[in-house]
């Protein structure tokens, strides 16, 4: 009996229980893709499906994955005064970036598609794939030390109230995963404000505070380092003397760019070894990760170019203005702050939510780079703009479509 | 741009600059540089079109037209952008086309054109659109026809006559749902008798003359009327008449072999053509290959040339249509095939219906994919006999993007003149979405290309299930007309009469996005919600 013949053997009622059926299909279809045929119409199609789009999404991610579990760990020995240098301590800070990754991970994705799966069931039509991407985006976004509970509740509201409310899939206004990081942004401010959040491990991010270490830490993985005879997480492990944990933003925000140097290393920025949400630290990997969705084609190039001309226009005026210190920061070193790359890579080129005409796409692109960019400057309460301009940017997108073929309809009339 | 607007420009720009100084930071030393480099770039493009005016006064004092000589300092932009020409061309216009996608089939028809041995043949009524499900069928079972006899008519339209490809016996009248006409069988003769037509002197006869012809004859029948793809009412006066001479379908028909022995009888039927329209015939061509199209088609007299290149749909009469003379308001164009000109060529010289037609037969699942000569309507099983690969096939009368899906025991549909044979793909494939195990065509960057000479064995397998609209552009990339499908579509969903008009509806008939709904990531049925709007389109008239 051949796998496809086991699975079909356990396929299980339609009528009895629409749920399961759902979920058995959703799993089937990864594993076998169906059997259907054309039935008119174009007799052959393209061999490429919505699943495989959003895969490469996924997969365009995974050095940023990777890199982010490890800057975890990174952060908080640095914060801890101890393995300053970036392999020094590797198996612990692994060790500790997959303790909290992990969770953040799972909850993304059992709450997300349990949704998903729920709202599929319920309207009778097989589970579209367009979570797969929000959901492995969401964790790149999160700050590390982000609550679980929290983290639940704005997935559950990005999801329900973003997505399934306008018709699920292709039908939403505005990016799901940033929308659950606007949730957090908005409902918990306390959480997610000034520079307590981006160091994960400690019960509070000043100096003498000792180290938060559950059963993970003392008892899974010290068990495992203590036989291997490796270094063992040190439950008396304090954040240093005059750690303060603040992000290039907010140094740039307070002294311009020599201030942000003197802490962090051009080096450090580019290759993310600085604090900052998960993923959006390491810009090489980001790029990387934009040229894989650019290559395949698989995200439009006029968006990024867009967003590109736009945040290089508007740091332009912003330097001949030059009245506070982070208004004379140069477009170059906007780029090794804070998330304008991962923000153009990942989520300005979500197709649903983004301009969907030729002629948009630029515009729209142009339009987040210059809000993105006068929002980290100017805006005092958070030092970062690109959530708040792609949400912004979404709102005006059916706008700019609209006046795009407006012309175009004008054009066809002027024919007449 | 006048002198006015660069001293304002050039003042304004020297304000930034000397206000500049005051905060001299690395930063703004860029930006410092970047004012200079673009007011010498300013300085120096004034002084250039200064100059380039100058020179075109001087020009009109010669009596020269300096926009139609291309008297200038500046290159046009289109020099930049020359398209590439190829040598053979002389006369007529010439369009280059970028968007759109050739896909590579196996099975390819090369070859000469072979005899086939078909003995039954069949006329559709539904292969014209608009057409009542019931027509009235002159002729009972069993009744002996001649070539050009009429066999049915439209209630609705009863002028309009449908005529026999063929002479015989009537021997079936297949019946679909509701007692609907699907199929009016004809057993051939060996030796095809045909019924005489009194000719008439095209260069005396007046235009209703020629109607009432045509109508008599059934050459009205032959004749597409665009938009809606629907054979024209007896009152309809087309502005232009559209003839494409080529196909960039997969696997398509050469017409240059079709024409070779028929060059008289296709200007005679071009002549016919330009009495018949308000303006024009005109003639689209192809100049994708490296030598010229057959000299029947260089040659044709009385018909505006254009030559087009490109990808598939380049071959499109729509394409051609928004390209030279896009539909405005209420009008009416006429497209034809080559073998329909053909046809109406035959009738004007002989008084005869031949609706004989080349027949390419293509597709990875014949032994010998060549060219055979038959009649309108042939029968599939016929035609494909001993010639078929495997069982799990399925037989498309036309090209894979456009086609009928039809069955051995089916006819070759009133307009096709090829057949094409594919695998069903009606099998589950392990990770398929994944792992592409098996080449298959694509637009996609993330499926390999496997070089571009590849000839692909696509099957029918669906590639992924329907899902709601995604991507976006995608099908803007192979459509090479100034219209945005995807928003049609949706226009057309959401059933908004007056957006899709307005959004071109009417410029596109399903062969024309038949590529969209093979790139289409989320697997929509372009065509048939194409074909809804166009429906609903026409009940608004």
């Amino acid at each position: 009996m051949g796998l496809i013949d086991f699975l079909k053997s356990i396929e299980p009622d339609k009528k009895k229980s629409p749920l399961l059926h759902t979920a058995y299909d959703a799993f089937f279809t990864f594993a076998y893709a169906p059997d259907t045929v054309t039935k008119g119409g174009s007799h052959i199609k393209d061999g490429m499906d919505l699943k495989r789009l959003m895969v490469v999404v996924v997969i365009s991610m995974q050095l940023c994955y990777l890199f982010g579990t490890y800057n975890i760990g990174h952060q908080h020995f640095v914060a801890a005064g101890q393995y300053l240098g970036f392999i020094e301590g590797f198996h612990l800070k692994l060790a500790h970036g997959l303790i909290k990754m992990l969770p953040i991970y799972i909850v993304s994705m059992v709450v997300g598609l349990g949704i998903e799966f729920y709202f599929a069931a319920k309207k009778g039509h097989a589970v579209e794939e367009g979570y797969l991407v929000t959901g492995a985006l969401i964790p790149l976004i999160m700050p590390p030390d982000i609550p679980l509970w929290i983290l639940t509740f704005s997935i559950i509201f990005a999801v329900i109230i973003g997505k399934e409310a306008f018709g699920g899939t292709g039908m939403n206004i505005w990016n799901i995963a940033l929308l659950s990081r606007v949730f957090v942004f908005f409902a918990y401010p306390l959480t997610i404000a000034g520079d307590q959040c981006w160091i994960s491990g400690f019960h509070k991010i000043s100096g003498g505070a000792g180290a938060d270490y559950g059963w993970f830490h003392t008892g899974f993985f010290n068990t495992i380092f203590e036989w291997m005879g490796l270094d063992t997480f040190n439950t008396a492990t304090k954040v240093v003397d005059g750690f303060s944990g603040a992000t290039p933003l907010a140094l740039a925000y307070a002294g311009g760019w020599e201030k942000v140097t003197s802490v962090f290393s051009e080096g450090q920025m580019i290759w993310g070894a600085i604090p900052g949400s998960i993923g959006e630290t390491s810009k090489v990997f980001i790029i990387i990760g934009a040229l894989i969705l650019l290559l395949t084609r698989v995200a439009s190039w006029r968006i990024m170019a867009g967003m590109l001309i736009g945040l290089i226009g508007t740091t332009w005026i912003l330097n001949a203005l030059g009245s506070t210190p982070f208004m004379t920061v140069t477009w170059t070193q906007h780029l090794m702050m804070g998330s304008f790359l991962f923000a153009m890579a990942f989520m300005a080129t979500d197709p649903v939510t983004a301009s969907t005409t030729n002629r948009g796409k630029w515009i729209y692109g142009i339009f987040i780079g210059c809000i993105g960019i006068i929002i980290r400057v100017m805006n005092p309460a958070y030092p970062e703009g690109w959530m708040l301009a792609i949400l912004f940017a979404n709102t005006f997108a059916p706008t700019i479509d609209y006046f795009v073929i407006e012309s175009n309809i004008k054009k066809r009339l002027s024919r007449a | 741009m006048n002198k006015r607007t660069i001293t304002l420009s050039l003042t304004f720009l020297a304000q930034i600059l000397s206000a500049e100084p005051s905060t001299a930071s690395s930063g703004s030393g860029i930006l410092l540089y970047s004012v200079v480099a673009v007011c010498a770039v300013l300085v120096v493009w004034a002084m250039l079109s200064l100059a380039g005016n100058l020179l075109k006064i001087e020009a009109s004092k010669y009596g020269m037209d300096p926009e139609k000589n291309g008297i200038g300092i500046f290159p046009g932009v289109k020099d930049f952008f020359k398209p590439a020409k190829p040598g053979y061309i002389n006369d007529g216009s010439f369009h280059l086309l970028t968007k759109g996608h050739d896909i590579k089939l196996a099975g390819e028809a090369s070859g000469d054109i072979k005899p086939a041995h078909v003995t039954r043949f069949g006329i559709n009524p539904k292969d014209f659109h608009g057409m009542s499900p019931i027509p009235k069928v002159i002729l009972e079972t069993g009744a002996e026809v001649k070539a050009g006899d009429i066999l049915f008519y439209d209630k609705k339209r009863p002028e309009i006559m449908y005529a026999a490809p063929v002479s015989g016996e009537v021997v079936e009248i297949r019946r679909g749902e509701k007692r609907s006409i699907d199929e009016i069988v004809i057993l051939a003769d060996k030796t095809i008798k045909y019924k005489k037509f009194k000719i008439i002197d095209i260069n005396k006869a007046d235009r209703n003359e020629i109607v009432t012809f045509m109508l008599e004859t059934g050459l009205w029948t032959l004749i597409n009327e665009r938009p809606f793809d629907v054979v024209p009412d007896i009152d309809s006066v087309p502005v232009n008449i559209f003839v494409s001479t080529f196909d960039t379908a997969p696997l398509a028909i050469d017409y240059n072999k079709v024409i070779s022995g028929n060059e008289a009888v296709f200007q005679a039927g071009l002549d016919v053509l330009s009495k018949l329209t308000k303006r024009k015939v005109h003639f689209a061509l192809a100049s994708t290959g490296t030598t010229a199209p057959s000299s029947a088609f260089t040659n044709a007299m009385g018909a505006e040339k254009h030559w087009f290149k490109g990808p598939h749909p380049a071959g499109n009469v729509g394409i051609h249509i928004h390209h030279i003379a896009p539909i405005k308001g209420q009008d009416k164009v006429w497209t034809l095939g080559v073998q329909e000109v053909v046809t109406i060529g035959k009738m004007i010289l002989t008084g005869e219906y031949h609706a004989d037609r080349v027949v390419a037969l293509t597709g990875s699942q014949l032994n010998n994919a060549g060219y055979v000569r038959t009649y309108q309507g042939a029968g599939l099983g016929d035609l494909l006999k001993n010639n078929l690969i495997g069982e799990n096939n399925r037989v498309v009368s036309g090209d894979v993007l456009s086609g009928t899906k039809s069955s051995l025991d089916g006819f070759l549909g009133f307009r096709d003149d090829q057949v094409t044979v594919l695998k069903e793909g009606n099998e589950y494939e392990l990770l398929g979405w994944l792992l592409p195990l098996t080449p298959r065509p694509s637009i996609s960057g993330t499926i390999p290309s496997y070089g571009s000479d590849t000839k692909f064995e696509a099957n029918t397998n669906t590639h992924g299930e329907k899902r709601a609209f995604v991507v976006s552009g995608q099908y803007e990339s192979v459509l090479p007309m100034d219209i945005y499908p995807q928003h049609l579509m949706k226009a057309i969903i959401t059933n908004n009469i007056e957006k899709m008009e307005a959004l071109g509806l009417a410029e596109l008939t399903e062969e024309d996005v038949a590529l969209c709904e093979f790139v289409c990531t989320s697997k929509n049925p372009v065509q048939s919600i194409l074909r809804q709007g166009l429906d609903s389109l026409k009940e608004q008239l």
